[in-house]
Formats: structure tokens, sequence, C-alpha cells
């Protein structure tokens, strides 16, 4: 099963490369992009369900043995990220149908996005630090691409500033790996977590620890650094930005949580408040950004950047109950996030615009569709009993055991101002009567009358998802727990890489 | 010569970052590549510089001993450059399509995507 592990890479890459030899046949592009989603579906789930079994499941690349050669290895955590991508772009795909035109298909669309989910995959197996780096300029490239996909003048300009901090973020990535091989002679993670045990803390390690944060903090949209996300996530079209939203954040929060449990745990007194610090920051300005927004699409970008602080305080807690915490909620996240995004495209096609004064009136005309939205948005608020009541209600539970009132409260407030941020989206889009619309906001749009099954069928899945989360959150639970207790004991995974060396 | 590359490193950096905080997007690119340089240049010389020692073990030593070459820091190195080739590129193809688009290369105009209407 361990030898089955690169599969999750290959498969998106073989897409990628099937589907761009059929370039100029747009209908057979999307069947092999929705093949190969299908097909990595099938292949992450078997893994997943392995690795719950065994624990970890690792492989060594051209079977050098492991500080020498690249290791790429599965714990829970990973193994979970693997499925939930799976299932994200299995449903993107589906959405992509009819929300990609042709001109965007044409030039290559359906290649990037299976190009983008080898770079997320590869950054949640690799167990290298300077892969990591690859598998994060692999994703890079074809986000880009994808962002800037189409040429159209808002897209530019986002595009712009996404590439500009995402290369600053590489440069720093990139020096702090190499302070890092200068420093211990390895890459391994396994055998940099070791050598960082053994040696005495220094600033050295203070400094590292900090570089990566800056780095990865980019990456995830911390506090001071989020300012590149709302200028472009809105800017694409919508399955890109569903994406965007549901993985590439995430895949800073993992490296987060994979540096910081595994190789910078000494002195982490410091780095814990500095973490706990970032996360209440992020929390509280993004939220506070999404207030005074009017566009639907920009609204939940700023949601986006409260709950990375959300995810952040579960590591910067860092008892096993928060970690696991943060693990269930990463998982909430990335499909409600997913789902939101793709409701933006389904309110501009009812209503003709994405600017919430414009619109009005969507729950008389579509009863069944606001109450899917009411579900989704409630869980993002976190209302019991959905499925981001649940991943709060830890994060709070461990805040108070470990007597960080005032963390505790700026979770609380925070979801309460996401719950605030999510009833204006409710009553000026579906409950606020569409005659009220003020003249200078009567929209040009066109509206639809009716949502395709294409783009209704992901979102009903992934409310389900998100139902099923909240109503049943036992089996989700049990597994965070697990992946939770992983990343607090490193000993088994460093054992398991390298051997059974002292 | 550790003195020299330092200085070199550092010289890097600050130009970077003098030429990223600028308003044109020409020289913000110029600065990111010049940042990627400073970063390459960094890993070189913590890898250790030694002179004229291979990188490889004598056929009668059973382990590296005393001053050798490590070859992976030029590995690192060899893809980052490769990397950063491509992004740049892309850079600037990019910043050439929003010229077209906008007609500004100034940083400052290009708030429309950011401003709350």
């Amino acid at each position: 099963m361990s030898n089955a592990l690169p599969l999750i890479i290959v498969i998106p890459l073989l897409t990628a490369v099937i589907a761009l030899s059929f370039r100029h046949r747009p209908g057979i592009q999307r069947a092999v992009g929705f093949a190969g989603s299908l097909v990595l579906l099938c292949a992450s789930v078997p893994i997943f369900l392995c690795v719950l079994e065994r624990g970890y499941l690792s492989t060594q690349i051209g079977s050098w043995p492991a500080p020498y050669g690249i290791t790429i290895v599965a714990d829970t955590l990973s193994a979970l990220l693997i499925v939930a991508t799976a299932l994200v772009v299995l449903l993107i795909s589906i959405a992509s149908w009819i929300e990609i035109d042709p001109a965007r298909e044409s030039f290559g669309y359906t290649p990037l996005l299976h190009f983008l989910i080898m770079g997320i995959c590869g950054s949640f197996l690799t167990g290298d630090v300077f892969n990591l780096y690859v598998w994060f300029e692999v994703m890079l490239i074809a986000s880009f691409v994808l962002l800037g996909l189409g040429g159209e003048k808002p897209q530019l300009e986002g595009t712009i500033k996404y590439v500009a901090l995402n290369l600053l973020s590489s440069a720093l990535f990139l020096a702090a790996i190499g302070v890092l091989y200068g420093t211990y002679g390895t890459l391994n993670m396994a055998d940099l977590a070791m050598q960082l045990r053994e040696s005495r803390p220094s600033h050295l390690v203070i400094t590292l620890a900090t570089l990566f944060l800056l780095a990865f903090g980019i990456k995830a949209a911390v506090f001071p650094l989020f300012f590149w996300l709302p200028a472009s996530y809105h800017t694409p079209p919508v399955p890109i930005s569903a994406i965007f939203a549901g993985l590439l954040t995430k895949v800073g929060i993992y490296s987060l949580i994979r540096f910081f449990t595994l190789i910078f745990t000494q002195d982490a007194e410091t780095l814990h408040r500095l973490i706990l610090i970032l996360a209440a920051l992020t929390m509280i300005v993004g939220i506070l950004g999404a207030l005074v927004q009017k566009d639907f699409r920009r609204i939940i970008s700023f949601n986006l950047i409260s709950h990375i602080g959300t995810l952040l305080a579960g590591l910067g807690l860092f008892t096993p109950l928060a970690l696991a915490g943060t693990v269930f909620y990463l998982i909430h996240d990335i499909v409600s996030k997913t789902c939101l995004f793709l409701f933006t495209s389904v309110v501009q096609r009812l209503g003709g615009s994405g600017d919430i004064r414009n619109l009005g009136g969507l729950y008389r005309s579509n009863p069944r569709i606001s109450l899917l939205f009411a579900i989704v948005a409630l869980s993002v608020a976190g209302i019991p009993p959905l499925s981001g009541f649940w991943g709060k209600l830890v994060l709070v539970q461990a805040g108070l055991i470990k007597r960080e009132y005032w963390l505790v409260a700026a979770i609380l407030f925070a979801s309460i101002l996401t719950l605030y941020s999510m009833c204006s989206i409710w009553s000026e889009a579906f409950w606020k009567d569409s005659s009220g619309t003020p003249v200078e906001f009567a929209n040009p749009g066109r509206k639809a009358s009716s949502i395709p099954l294409l783009l209704l069928a992901p979102i009903t899945s992934l409310v389900l998802l998100i139902l099923l989360m909240g109503i049943w959150p036992a089996p989700f639970f049990e597994t965070a727990k697990l992946a939770a207790q992983q990343l607090s004991n490193p000993d088994h995974y460093i054992r398991t890489i390298l051997g059974e060396k002292p | 010569m550790e003195v020299e590359l330092a200085v070199a490193v550092g010289g890097l950096y600050a130009a970077g970052i003098y030429l990223v905080m600028r308003r044109s997007i020409i020289k913000l690119i110029i600065g990111l590549s010049l940042l990627g340089h400073a970063a390459n240049l960094l890993i070189f010389t913590m890898g250790g510089l030694v002179r004229g020692q291979p990188p490889v073990m004598h056929p009668w030593e059973t382990r590296l001993v005393g001053g050798f070459a490590d070859p992976i820091p030029e590995a690192l190195i060899l893809t980052a450059i490769v990397i950063g080739f491509g992004v740049q590129a892309f850079a600037i193809v990019l910043i050439k399509h929003t010229y077209q688009a906008t007609g500004t290369e100034d940083l400052k105009d290009l708030q429309s995507s950011d401003l709350t209407s």
C-alpha cells in the first residue's frame, strides 16, 4: 500500500498531460478532467483507510534511505486532506462544465487545474523541506496562470498583487531553507525534527521558525500578510475562486501545522504566544473587513481570512484537544468555503449582480436554494448543530482548559461578527424585497430563472456533507483526534521514516 | 570569502526590498528576482565554502572526512534558479498584458480590484 502513495501525485499529472493533448477539444478535456478527479478520489479513499488502520504510510523515492532520498509520507492529517482535496476537485470539475467559458477551456483550464492539484497533493504528502518548496512552486505557477487566465482587467490587477506577494513568500521560504540546511545539514523533516530536539535552543532556531512562519503566513493569509487575498480572489471565474478558497490557503495552514508540531517544538512558549496573537488579530481584522464590503465574493474572502485565524488558534494552543479542533475545523472550512464561493455564482445568475445591494427577493423567488445558503451560512457562523459549531466548540473548550480567556473571547467575538456578516448577506440578497432596491443600484445584469443542475449538484453535495458533519460529528471528530495525537507525538512519525534507529 | 559573499547577499536583499517597495511594476518584478538571487546566494554561502575538495569519497575511505564539497546546496540552487526563471518569464508576460490592458505601470493606478464600491 505504501507504494501506492506516489499515485496521488501521478494521477493529477497524467490527467493534466492527457487533457493537454486534447487542447482543442473542450468536450474531451472536460471528460478527462472529470475522470481524472474521480480516479483521484478512488485512489485516495483506500489510502486514507489504510492510514487509519496502520497510522502511517511512507515510501522513499528511488529507494534511497531516509535522510538522503526524498520521503513521501502520509499520516492521518495528510490522508484526510488528500481525500478532502479529491472530493473538492471532483465537485469543482462538475461545476466547471457550465461555469468556465470555451475561451478559457481552450487556453488550458483543465490541465492547469490538475497541475494545481498535483502541487497541492505533493505538498500534503512530502516529508522533505526542499521538496515542499518545489510543490509550492508547482502549485503557485498553476495558480498564477489560472488566476490570470482570460486576461480581464481586474483579473490582471489581482494577479499582479497575488504574484508579487507569493513570490516574496517563496524568496523567504528559500532563504529559510538555505539557513536550515547550512545549520543542520539535512532537509528531511523527520531528521530535522531529531536534530533540533538534540540541539540546544538558540536564537537561530527562533529566527528560522519566524522566517518559516512569515513565508507560510503569506500563503495562508495570516494577519499582517493577507492583503493579496481580498485583492485577487473575487476576480477569476467562480470555480477558480472556489478551489483557491477551499484549498490553497489550507496548504499554508497545513505547512504551519506540520512545521510547528514536528520541527520547531523546543522553546515553544514564545512561538506559540506569537501564533496566538496572530490568530486573534487575523480573526478580528478579517471579519471587520468583511463587514464593510458589499460585494458577495469579497465578503466571503474576508470571512475566509477570519477563519484562517480560527485555524491558527488551535495550533497556538498546542494541546491535543486544540489540534483536534483545528483538524476538524480545517475539513469544515474546506467544505464550507468551497460551497460559499460556488453560491456566489448562483446568486450572480439569479440576481444578475454580485453586489448585495443590487440583490433582493431571492428567498421569494427561490426558497429551496435560499434554504441551502442558510445552512451553509449558519454553519460558517458556528450555529449548532452544523459542522462549524463543533470545531469552534472544541477550540473554545481547549482555550478554556489552557486558561487563554482572551483568545476564547476573540473566537466568540469573531463568531458573532461572522453571524452578523452572514445575516447581512441573507437580509440584503435573500430577504429584502427586490422592489426596494434603490434606483442607483438598479442593475442591468441578466437574471436567470433557474440554476443548472451541474452547479446545483456540487453545492447540494457539499451542503449534505456539512449537515452530516454537524449531525453526526463523531466519526469525523474521532479521525481528527487521531490526527491530533499523531501530531502531538511525532516520535512515531520520525521512527516510521528514519527506521528503528534511536 | 564568506564575508564578501555575506556582504553581497545583504546588498542583494537591500536592493531587492528597495525595488519591491517602488510603485513601478517593472521595478517590482526586478526586485523580486533580486530577492530570489539573494536567497540562492545565501544557500550557497550557508552550505559551506571549501576550495578544491572533491564531493566524493576516495575508494579507500569508508566515510567522508575533513573538508569536502557538499553538492546539495548546488543542486538546491540549480532547482531554485530553474523555477525562478520560469516564474519570472511568466511575471514579465503578466506585466506586459497588464500594461496593455490598463495603460499604466504605476501600482497606485491598479486599485480597481481593491477598492470597495
